[in-house]
């Protein structure tokens, strides 16, 4: 390798070790009728499933969440800029049986926290999630998610999720952008402000 | 004379404002139609509810006389004249219910008409209505959330009354709640929540 080196290698050399690691496990842990599928997914979604850049973690995500998004995708209701680029097509052509096992495949992955919001406002985030503002008509996201994240059915698990995944989510609800049908996230998320969206994503962050 | 009627029609719009989005507030987590809602808890609904019923209970949060750590939050920062308008509102919507009818609801439906006499077990509808939509302090109980329902009153004595300085009417379902079984309960609210 040091003979290659450069400056085009130096940038792609990492990559090359992550793709590895993320391409390694897959095949052994999941059936093999499943296996490609898999592996399409953790190309972005990154080894363990545990998220990388701008795709979230699916590892110990609510099966039945996983399946009514891919579902969205596939009919278009899910309607947010990465969405559209990247998963309408990753979910076009997936049979109804494929998206079952899909779905619970990463949701028996472990999951990993996150840890990368910012501490400092991990608190107030907290106060928010468990209480809400209710002066401010700001709803407790728990009554939804559950005490600590966990999510339910098809309501997501939030605990432990990256920080940027979580903000641009709650940015995106008020946008104008949609997720699943009949979903409150549009109203839910309509009071809350920048202080309190960085705070909520933060705080989440950090939880287990 | 112009400036105080300025004022307070001003006042008036801010009010209706205020109460709009207080009511979507309610609504996110109650449903958009009041339907109710199954989030991590399941959330009841409140179409239709009785307006005395809900002012007592959302009173009944602030005066600690039911224990439910959201809504205290929540009524902590009602005004009593918010209270009563948020109360008033959701008589009048009427979306069809949430959930059919769930396994078990003819048990439920002898139960509620009948009661079970060997368990000093009253009648229902001698209280909540042959239609099961109450009246005054007594809640409607017709299109209610199963769930809701049932946890509600396997908890009954542990959630409602709280307050020993405060005894409320609350009291009156105790004895009731502690004759029935679970699996009684659960019949029950297969039955009522399939009601329109």
């Amino acid at each position: 390798m040091s003979v290659v080196s450069g400056s085009f290698m130096k940038r792609v050399w990492p990559k090359l070790v992550i793709l590895a690691i993320l391409c390694s496990p897959v095949s052994s842990r999941a059936g093999s009728s499943i296996a490609a599928s898999v592996r399409n997914c953790t190309w972005c979604h990154g080894t363990g499933a545990q998220g990388y850049t701008v795709a979230p973690r699916l590892a110990g995500q609510r099966s039945l969440y996983i399946e009514a998004q891919l579902r969205g995708y596939a009919a278009h209701i899910r309607d947010n800029p990465l969405s559209k680029q990247y998963m309408w097509s990753a979910a076009a052509n997936l049979r109804t049986d494929t998206v079952r096992d899909l779905a619970d495949y990463f949701a028996s992955l472990p999951p990993k926290t996150a840890h990368d919001g910012h501490w400092a406002f991990a608190e107030r985030g907290q106060a928010i999630y468990l209480q809400g503002i209710p002066e401010a008509n700001i709803v407790a996201c728990l009554a939804c998610h559950g005490p600590v994240g966990q999510g339910v059915r098809e309501i997501p698990r939030l605990g432990g999720m990256s920080y940027f995944y979580l903000k641009r989510r709650l940015e995106e609800w008020g946008q104008g952008y949609h997720s699943a049908p009949a979903s409150p996230m549009p109203l839910a998320a309509s009071t809350l402000g920048p202080d309190e969206i960085e705070a909520l994503a933060s705080y989440l962050s950090f939880v287990r | 004379m112009l400036a105080v009627a300025l004022s307070v029609a001003l006042s008036q719009v801010v009010r209706a404002d205020d109460f709009q989005a207080k009511l979507l507030y309610c609504k996110t987590c109650h449903g958009l139609s009041g339907q109710g809602y199954h989030g991590y808890y399941a959330m009841p609904r409140l179409a239709g509810q009785q307006p005395q019923y809900i002012e007592n209970q959302l009173r009944a949060f602030i005066e600690h006389r039911r224990r439910n750590a959201i809504m205290a939050n929540v009524a902590h920062a009602l005004s009593p004249s918010m209270l009563s308008a948020l109360a008033h509102h959701f008589r009048a919507l009427d979306p069809p219910p949430l959930s059919g009818r769930g396994p078990g609801s003819a048990m439920g439906k002898r139960i509620y008409e009948e009661g079970l006499p060997d368990s000093n077990v009253p009648a229902c509808s001698a209280c909540h209505g042959p239609d099961a939509r109450g009246q005054d302090q007594i809640p409607r109980l017709a299109g209610q959330l199963p769930d809701y329902f049932y946890s509600k009153l396997v908890n009954w004595s542990a959630e409602r009354g709280q307050n020993s300085s405060m005894p409320d009417s609350s009291a009156v379902m105790g004895p009731t709640s502690h004759n029935l079984t679970k699996s009684q309960i659960a019949a029950v609210a297969a039955y009522v929540s399939g009601l329109r």
